[in-house]
């Protein structure tokens, strides 16, 4: 019945197609830091899964003649410097860049935005209201689980480049092994970095389905805009 | 048990070893401490007038492993000679002298050497049920703790439970065993282990005794010069982690060809000691020599880290065998049905969504 009265609309109306306007939403460091940031996340929980659990590809008859678990820690610590001064360039972009890509956007508090964390719910769980007018660039759960990401983020570093620091002869690791005799032994910050790892995990696998679920829902380019960094909106009438 | 205002010298000569064994014994303490062959002028001049230092070695909660490694050490010349340079006037282990004789031992080492004897505990001290679960002489190892390290030089914490509390605090740690150095003001040096490696133990004394000072520590209180690497970096079986050539059962091939024990268990990755180094039982073997994974003994709560067999603890509360992989794998697989099942339902709708935002996107009339 709705499908029919639409068809009838849409014919009635053809003509005076609805307005959008385009909107320059992702700046450049933005798109580049998800993509870095993508490629990284992907190396790091791929080669650190490994790193716990390793299986052997080949043999030989001496240890000298493979490097294979070498160079899966290798590309390990290599994503995680790269991935950790991307996020450093990113929190920089937070107080110099456009308004989608300011830090305010990420602590998600006042009322307006409170309120679209429940018109979120609505449209992604509950799927009771499919078109809500939802923010142009992060939406409020979005923001909140970026800052879940953040804090992930932050957490992975600290344990992380502890952890490497007692291999490592360089000042920077060694600026983060205070958290080893914090956290009593580095048994216990191999374990919360091994478990954060299944965070990232469940995160990849939610945040590139809805990235694609908004992308149909609200038709203004969702997917597309991480790449060009353009969104559309609809003018006001 | 000796003459505290005797010179170490003195001491040893009326024991009736030679300048010779003298200045052999000086080389070695001096090259335990971490001195070169310069140092070794240092050492002889001070023992030649430094009085044996007295020594009380206090046992708590502790099995006396760290005892009986401490005599195990390789060095002989060191361990015996060194046990006639320390005056230990007071261990209930060794001592001959029981209940009253014994209480003023302590008592008169305490009161005679103010701020110069070195505390040795071996132990931790259980602080529920105020301390009932370790008395000795009719009094608890916490206000026998305090008495004794108050005015001490120094205290040592031997091994495990001395350093980080070891068997006895694992979980629910029934008595409340704590470590040493949460309940002194005194500097402590940790030498943790389950026990420590004997010479390890030997060379801390003598770096106090020929130094006169505190061994530099770690930011866990443990001396650098042992417990700054880890027993994975100077592992001999570290080429075959690096090559990725892995032990995946005690039965294997792998394990007759000495290939690392990471995947079995082997906590040497985590773990600081200077077991791969210095060795044990006069430089024989350790744990990773014979084929058994290193299972973190001088790691805080290394009890509850467990099981020994594989690298990463398990999941509280999901059973021993779960381990954070898993629980998280698990999580993963529900997270992506849950991703496949909202999909499949938002196809199922498609039809209102289409035409709800079909309707909305059109201008109002």
């Amino acid at each position: 019945m709705r499908s029919q009265m639409a068809t009838t609309q849409s014919t009635a109306h053809a003509g005076h197609p609805a307005e959008y306007r385009r909107v320059y939403v992702w700046e450049f460091p933005v798109r580049s830091y998800h993509w870095i940031n993508a490629v990284c996340m992907v190396g790091l929980c791929g080669t650190g899964y490994l790193i716990g659990a390793p299986i052997r590809i080949t043999t030989a008859p001496e240890a000298w003649q493979l490097y294979w678990f070498g160079s899966i820690r290798f590309v390990h610590f290599l994503c995680a410097f790269v991935y950790f001064f991307n996020f450093l360039v990113r929190i920089y972009w937070g107080f110099v860049g456009n308004e989608y890509a300011n830090w305010k956007n990420f602590f998600p508090f006042t009322a307006a935005q409170r309120k679209e964390i429940v018109d979120v719910i609505k449209t992604d769980v509950l799927q009771v209201k499919l078109h809500g007018n939802l923010s142009l660039g992060h939406n409020s759960v979005a923001s909140l689980v970026y800052l879940m990401t953040f804090v992930a983020f932050a957490v992975q570093s600290i344990t992380g480049f502890a952890l490497y620091s007692s291999m490592s002869a360089s000042w920077f690791p060694h600026l983060f092994h205070w958290i080893v005799p914090l956290m009593g032994g580095e048994m216990n910050v191999r374990y919360v970095h091994h478990l954060v790892l299944w965070f990232f995990v469940v995160f990849i696998i939610v945040h590139v389905y809805l990235s694609f679920y908004h992308d149909y829902l609200e038709g203004r380019g969702t997917i597309s805009s991480i790449v060009g960094g353009w969104k559309f909106e609809r003018e006001k009438q | 048990m000796g003459n505290a205002s005797q010179s170490i010298w003195g001491s040893m000569q009326s024991k009736g070893y030679s300048r010779r064994d003298f200045l052999q014994f000086c080389a070695v303490a001096a090259t335990m401490a971490g001195l070169g062959r310069e140092g070794v002028g240092e050492v002889v001049s001070a023992f030649d007038r430094k009085a044996k230092p007295p020594v009380v070695w206090m046992h708590f909660q502790e099995c006396t492993c760290c005892s009986e490694s401490f005599l195990r050490a390789s060095h002989p010349i060191v361990a015996d000679v060194l046990l006639d340079v320390l005056s230990l006037n007071y261990t209930e282990t060794l001592q001959a002298a029981s209940g009253f004789q014994a209480e003023k031992c302590l008592n008169d080492t305490i009161q005679n050497n103010k701020g110069k004897y070195i505390v040795l505990v071996e132990g931790a001290v259980p602080l529920h049920d105020d301390g009932v679960y370790c008395m000795i002489g009719g009094r608890t190892a916490e206000s026998i703790l305090h008495e004794v390290a108050k005015d001490a030089a120094a205290v040592i914490a031997w091994g495990s439970c001395a350093s980080n509390g070891c068997v006895q605090a694992a979980k629910p740690n029934p008595t409340g065993a704590t470590p040493i150095q949460k309940l002194v003001d005194v500097p402590v040096i940790n030498v943790p282990g389950c026990p420590p490696i004997a010479d390890v133990m030997m060379a801390v004394v003598t770096h106090l005794v020929v130094l006169g000072q505190i061994p530099s520590l770690d930011d866990q209180g443990r001396p650098k010069e042992f417990y700054s690497r880890r027993v994975h970096d100077t592992c001999y079986r570290r080429a075959n982690y690096d090559a990725g050539l892995f032990v995946e059962s005690f039965d294997d091939e792998n394990a007759r060809k000495g290939y690392c024990l990471y995947k079995v268990g082997c906590k040497g990755p985590v773990t600081y000691n200077a077991c791969s180094v210095v060795k044990w039982n006069e430089g024989t073997s350790y744990p990773i020599q014979s084929g058994h994974g290193c299972i973190g003994c001088s790691e805080a709560g290394f009890w509850d880290k467990g099981p020994f067999y594989q690298h990463l603890p398990s999941f509280p509360g999901f059973g021993i065998e779960s381990t954070a992989d898993t629980v998280g794998a698990a999580v993963g697989l529900v997270t992506l049905a849950g991703v496949a099942a909202h999909a499949v339902m938002t196809n199922v709708r498609k039809k209102k969504i289409i035409s709800e935002v079909h309707e909305d996107d059109q201008p109002e009339v």
